[in-house]
């Protein structure tokens, strides 16, 4: 058993990367089906590292952005969570339900049913590739969804899972299309406990 | 020449005036700014949870993440670096819930919790608190300046604040 993200070695990264490649795979095909485009995904890079250099993985704490968040429970315990600049979330929330006018800093409540409802989509492809994968069972939460500085929005997933740890595991990817040149990030948190069930479940003695 | 002194997530700082401390992006984690307004001396610390004791053998670097750990070692550095303890005066932002999570689970609170334990902390060390800007769903950047005491939170889509 792994007690602390720290102790993580090169083995267990691997095949926390193929969790990534697979529930990122998944997750990018849908998206290819909703904005009828093919979708690219970065290797996945995955992680340990302290509670700025998450923000700074993706970008400046103080960046606008979208964030869309989908926890899990059961066997396993954790998050997934998109970030999508404000420009991409009002482009796709434009192709999905048309346009509207009044688009500052916000977004008005369907866009953001929307904007939910597509981190849904992603969240279940994502996470139900990694159940099949595993036979692990888990509930997949309702999405939530929330637009501010990039430091504020990651903070619950960094308090969540950093809490009894000083650094924090993440699997992190990109997905960008050539055509609309969107680009938006998935990133996967899960505690230590839940990282020791999937591995193990992946053939992984720990 | 005035310095704008970083201060990172689970961290604090102290400083003299004419400095500035700053920290971003404060979601649910609580940004408490202390200053002695005779000699300048200030600190500001960014806690992300209430108590440590949900962590046992808590480390150096981890008494900084922690309301009840955090604040009383910044106390003691600032009286190091010449504050007078009885003269420190708080102010206080953040603690938010960003998402509004439904029910009540160990995240879906913490920001309130994180408000409730710095309140509590500071009338432990019998400190002040002259203002603050707390609780709601969004997101605050703390420019706290030591020359004046004042503290700007900035946030998305709202007028700056000066509390």
């Amino acid at each position: 058993m792994i007690n602390s993200y720290n102790e993580l070695q090169d083995s267990h990264i691997d095949v926390l990367r193929e969790i990534g490649n697979i529930g990122a795979g998944n997750a990018a095909t849908s998206l290819s089906v909703l904005l009828d485009e093919s979708v690219t995904i970065s290797i996945p890079n995955v992680k340990v590292e302290g509670y700025d250099n998450v923000v700074r993985a993706i970008g400046e704490p103080e960046d606008l952005a979208i964030a869309i968040l989908v926890n899990f429970h059961g066997d396993v315990r954790g998050t997934v969570l998109f970030i999508l600049p404000f420009e991409d979330a009002k482009l796709i929330t434009q192709m999905l339900v048309g346009i509207e006018k009044t688009d500052d800093h916000f977004l008005s409540e369907m866009k953001i049913s929307t904007i939910k409802e597509f981190g849904n989509i992603l969240g279940s492809s994502y996470l139900g590739s990694i159940a099949s994968l595993t036979g692990l069972n888990f509930d997949i939460s309702v999405p939530y969804a929330a637009i501010d500085m990039l430091g504020a929005l990651l903070a619950a997933p960094v308090i969540e899972f950093g809490a009894f740890d000083s650094k924090i595991m993440f699997i992190e990817e990109t997905f960008s299309t050539e055509e609309r040149k969107l680009n938006s990030h998935v990133i996967l948190f899960a505690d230590m406990p839940s990282l020791n069930k999937i591995m193990t479940r992946l053939g992984l003695e720990i | 020449m005035s310095e704008n002194v970083l201060v990172g997530i689970s961290d604090f700082k102290t400083a003299k005036k004419p400095d500035v401390l700053v920290t971003y992006a404060l979601g649910s984690c609580v940004g408490i700014c202390l200053i002695d307004s005779d000699t300048g001396v200030g600190g500001m610390s960014h806690i992300m949870l209430p108590d440590s004791g949900i962590k046992k053998n808590a480390g150096v670097s981890d008494r900084m993440k922690f309301a009840d750990t955090a604040i009383g070692d910044l106390v003691n550095d600032l009286t190091r670096a010449g504050a007078r303890k009885e003269n420190l005066k708080a102010k206080i932002a953040g603690g938010a819930d960003m998402f509004n999570f439904d029910g009540e689970s160990f995240i879906s609170t913490i920001g309130k919790r994180n408000v409730d334990a710095v309140r509590e902390q500071l009338g432990n060390l019998g400190i002040p608190i002259l203002s603050e800007d707390v609780g709601e769903n969004y997101g605050r950047t703390l420019h706290f300046d030591l020359a004046t005491g004042g503290v700007t939170v900035n946030s998305i889509g709202k007028d700056s604040n000066e509390i």
